[in-house]
């Protein structure tokens, strides 16, 4: 038994290895893109807001943008390691409390919109595989237009219907859970249609296998047979799946965000970017990079968990 | 169980529960859509009797067994002149009354438990499955139910192995776990869809001894095989299917013996086992056996020596030597893991020997360029198990056949008319040129391959399982082709196989492996009647025989 786990503690440690590099490379296109812009370093740096000389002087010494390039580099990283992100000159705060202060919202959306899309999608996939034809032209129908309608054209829909019109909930801002179901359902909708098309797909590609036929002899009951041995077989694809939604999601919170009037990391990115608050920018790329490879070992794991054929592997 | 059935087959007051059938179905019919996948079968299970289907693949025999527990699937149209389950009307079950059916009063054992267990599930919760959706015993007590069913089929430690997942453990166990799951909750009657098919012999043989066991304990057995021999060790009675159809039934004794119907007769001409080299498997109905005359051994076409092959420090093969002369069969027969694949691409030169050489035709592997090696590898081809993975499946018959005589140098201009002469060699002919793998049969498969493997005109062919996947008429004819082409081309086989009855029948001589190393090598007359290793001995106990008929009758024995 020790021999799985060793080899277990052995695959996080490559994978955190990994990430550790992928954070570096991160860090490094962030530092080029910094000295790639056009203009000067301190101006790219204030961006947009007039600062006194001062602060300028301050910038020049923070960076270390009086001295060579290398020196720059290590000074830069050096900092990152340390937690600090630096200063946004427009928002006068530094930009890991910028992001603090808007990340929670982000994650909040992200998480229950993924829940949403988890619990929907299997819950659509299990009743729906190996069906009647009707049902499961239907089915994928409805994912087709769930697929093909943009996140942006969803949420206005939703808005114009929900919080104009029937005022259920709220059309801005919009505190604790009344101001979140409109958003989750826009940020869900498309991720269940495409995670419920995949499930349906593998689990009747499972349904056909001996392992199935031998439950079913045993006496098991249909829904049993799905729950208790199909649906396992169909989530290692999912997780994989979902590894990627992850990433995506956070994209598709700038138009979510800026049309529910709502706060995050999707209105602090769009507004630094319009505002070429590059600092902020920086940031942003950090954290989700951050986001991203802490996903993915969290799918690597899981693998692990599902099928007990990856623990011996490799 | 109180007394012994000691009826057997005669047919008692249909009141009693010691002689009425478990089920009986009269004129069953199947169909899928245009399908007719069971045409008027009718036959009884009564308890501690063994009833055999046997057929070919799409006789229908599988089809009929899950009809027996209602699970032919949605789209599946069950028509019967009666069908009961123990006196009930079968036809009449709804969902809820054939799962009370299903696990509790018919257990059912598919083969290869390596897909047939759950592969994410350790298989004490399997065994355990059934206990719990039938409650032969309280919830508190299936825990240990589990380890009691696990150890009373044979498998050792239960404890620890119902902790197991399927890919831990071996064939055999796997297998005994899956008859523990399906023997749970004590069914009158036991289906076994060729419960030993993906196994090796000598745990072949233990599986079937398990079964004859569940049977002299007064279960009843539906055995569903491909396998005449494997159904002779067990079955009172034999249904031999065809095309959906019964052409013979009646007791194992008569119908293995004496064979009423041409095709039964036909099926067991087809067993190699009890047929010499040089005789003929495929026999024509009227028509006497031929006989071919095999080439005289000719010049050494590979001489392989010492060969030592170890993966991750586990030797794989160890000290293997043998050669192999042109016209000649050199049969290689071990279980699985006994290092016949590894010592066939150690010959292929797809892997180099840790230790000891190859020659093909006087010129070692070792040392050459690859433009040497493409040379050297004309000379050698090879035959795989499954043809169909070994095609690109996108490639029509004529682009293999091109490829293939490309590599062996025949120019543009000549390929066309040389291909239809080697499919002709193979006993096809230029119609299939522009079918695609995928369109053809099993069979005309393995010839194409084979047709494959002669395109560059070699010294030997490799035949890594060429008969595996085949069925048993089918696979006659193949090796009967083999046989032709070594006598007209004078060709060189090496033929690994785990199936002792087909490498008796084609090699001139035999190398047993085990463990990688070679426990026997000699002529194959002497290996089969007088082995020397006691693993050699071992093996050919194993071997299911169809004269086992004579003392396979234990319904009628007294206990």
């Amino acid at each position: 038994m020790s021999g799985p786990r060793r080899r277990t503690g052995r695959l996080v440690l490559t994978r955190v290895g990994t990430s550790v590099l992928v954070l570096w490379g991160a860090v490094t296109v962030s530092f080029t893109a910094l000295h790639l812009t056009p203009g000067n370093v301190a101006d790219v740096l204030i961006g947009s807001s007039t600062v006194t000389p001062e602060v300028r002087a301050q910038i020049i010494a923070d960076y270390g943008l009086d001295r060579p390039l290398l020196t720059q580099y290590a000074t830069y990283l050096g900092r990152v390691l340390r937690g600090d992100l630096g200063q946004s000159y427009q928002l006068h705060e530094s930009v890991a409390a910028a992001i603090g202060a808007q990340l929670g919202a982000s994650v909040q959306l992200t998480l229950s919109a993924l829940v949403l899309a988890v619990v929907a999608s299997t819950t659509l996939a299990l009743l729906t595989a190996r069906r009647a034809r009707w049902i499961r032209g239907l089915s994928s129908g409805l994912e087709l237009v769930g697929v093909s309608i943009p996140t942006f054209w969803t949420a206005i829909l939703l808005l114009t219907v929900f919080s104009f019109q029937l005022g259920w909930f709220p059309a801005a801002g919009g505190e604790g859970f009344a101001g979140l179901v409109l958003p989750v359902i826009a940020v869900a909708l498309p991720v269940t249609t495409m995670l419920t098309q995949m499930m349906r797909e593998s689990l009747e590609l499972v349904l056909d296998e001996p392992f199935v036929l031998t439950a079913r002899a045993r006496g098991m009951p249909d829904l049993g047979v799905r729950l208790r041995h199909a649906l396992r077989h169909t989530l290692v694809p999912a997780v994989t799946l979902i590894g990627w939604i992850v990433g995506l999601l956070l994209g598709s919170m700038v138009p979510v965000e800026q049309i529910f009037s709502r706060q995050g990391i999707g209105q602090l990115t769009l507004g630094a970017v319009t505002g070429k608050d590059l600092p902020v920018v920086m940031g942003v790329v950090l954290v989700t990079a951050v986001l991203y490879v802490v996903v993915n070992i969290l799918v690597d794991l899981l693998y692990l968990v599902i099928d007990p054929r990856l623990r011996g592997a490799r | 169980m109180t007394e012994p059935a000691v009826a057997g087959l005669v047919t008692g007051s249909a009141a009693d529960p010691e002689t009425e059938p478990i089920v009986e179905v009269t004129d069953l019919h199947v169909s899928f859509g245009e399908i007719h996948a069971v045409r008027g079968v009718s036959f009884a299970v009564r308890p501690g009797e063994c009833v055999a289907i046997v057929g070919e693949s799409g006789s229908g025999k599988s089809v009929t067994a899950r009809t027996l527990l209602g699970l032919t699937g949605d789209d599946a149209r069950v028509r019967a002149g009666s069908f009961r389950v123990e006196g009930a009307d079968a036809s009449a079950f709804g969902e809820r009354r054939w799962r009370s059916v299903r696990g509790r009063r018919i257990g059912f054992v598919l083969q290869d438990a390596l897909v047939s267990l759950d592969a994410l599930r350790p298989v004490g919760k399997e065994v355990a499955e059934a206990l719990r959706l039938h409650r032969p015993v309280p919830r508190g007590a299936v825990a240990g139910r589990v380890v009691e069913l696990l150890r009373e089929v044979g498998v050792p430690e239960p404890e620890l192995r119902a902790r197991q997942y399927p890919h831990e453990l071996s064939g055999g166990l796997r297998q005994r776990a899956l008859i523990a799951s399906a023997i749970a909750c004590h069914p009158r009657l036991l289906i076994a869809d060729e419960p030993t098919t993906a196994l090796d012999v000598t745990v072949q043989a233990q599986i079937l001894r398990l079964l004859a066991e569940r049977k002299r304990t007064g279960t009843a057995l539906l055995l569903i095989s491909h396998d005449l021999a494997v159904v002779a060790e067990l079955a009172d009675r034999v249904l031999v299917m065809k095309d959906g159809v019964v052409v013979e039934d009646g007791p194992a004794e008569r119908v293995l013996r004496e064979p009423d119907h041409p095709y039964t007769r036909r099926l067991l001409a087809a067993v190699p086992m009890e047929h010499a080299k040089g005789t003929r498997l495929s026999v024509a109905e009227g028509e006497p056996p031929r006989t071919i005359t095999p080439p005289v051994p000719g010049e050494i076409v590979i001489e392989a020596r010492d060969l030592v092959k170890a993966f991750h420090g586990r030797p794989a093969v160890d000290g293997v030597s043998f050669e192999l002369r042109a016209g000649e069969t050199l049969g290689v027969v071990g279980e699985s893991g006994s290092g016949k694949t590894t010592t066939a691409r150690l010959v292929l030169g797809l892997l180099a020997p840790d230790a000891g050489s190859v020659e093909i035709d006087g010129r070692p592997w070792a040392g050459l360029t690859a433009g040497e090696r493409r040379e050297l590898r004309r000379h050698i081809q090879v035959v795989y198990q499954d043809p169909l993975s070994s095609f690109d499946p996108r490639f029509t018959v004529r682009r293999v056949l091109d490829e293939a005589l490309g590599v062996g140098g025949e120019p543009r201009a000549t390929r066309r008319d040389r291909a239809v002469e080697l499919l002709e060699q193979v006993g096809l002919d230029a119609s299939v040129l522009d079918r695609r793998p995928l369109r053809l049969s099993g069979g005309q498969r393995q010839r194409v391959a084979i047709a494959r493997a002669l395109a560059p005109r070699p010294r030997v062919i490799v035949c890594d399982e060429p008969v595996s996947a085949l069925d048993v008429s089918i696979q006659a004819q193949v090796l009967d082709l083999l046989a032709d082409l070594q006598s007209e081309l004078g060709i060189a086989y090496l033929f690994i196989s785990h199936h002792l009855g087909v490498v008796h029948h084609v090699s001139d001589r035999v190398l047993v492996m085990k463990d990688g190393r070679a426990v026997e090598y000699g002529d194959v007359r002497q290996v089969f009647t007088e082995p020397r290793a006691a693993y050699t001995r071992e093996l050919l106990a194993a071997i299911p025989r169809l004269d086992a008929v004579s003392t396979g009758l234990p319904t009628r024995r007294a206990s």
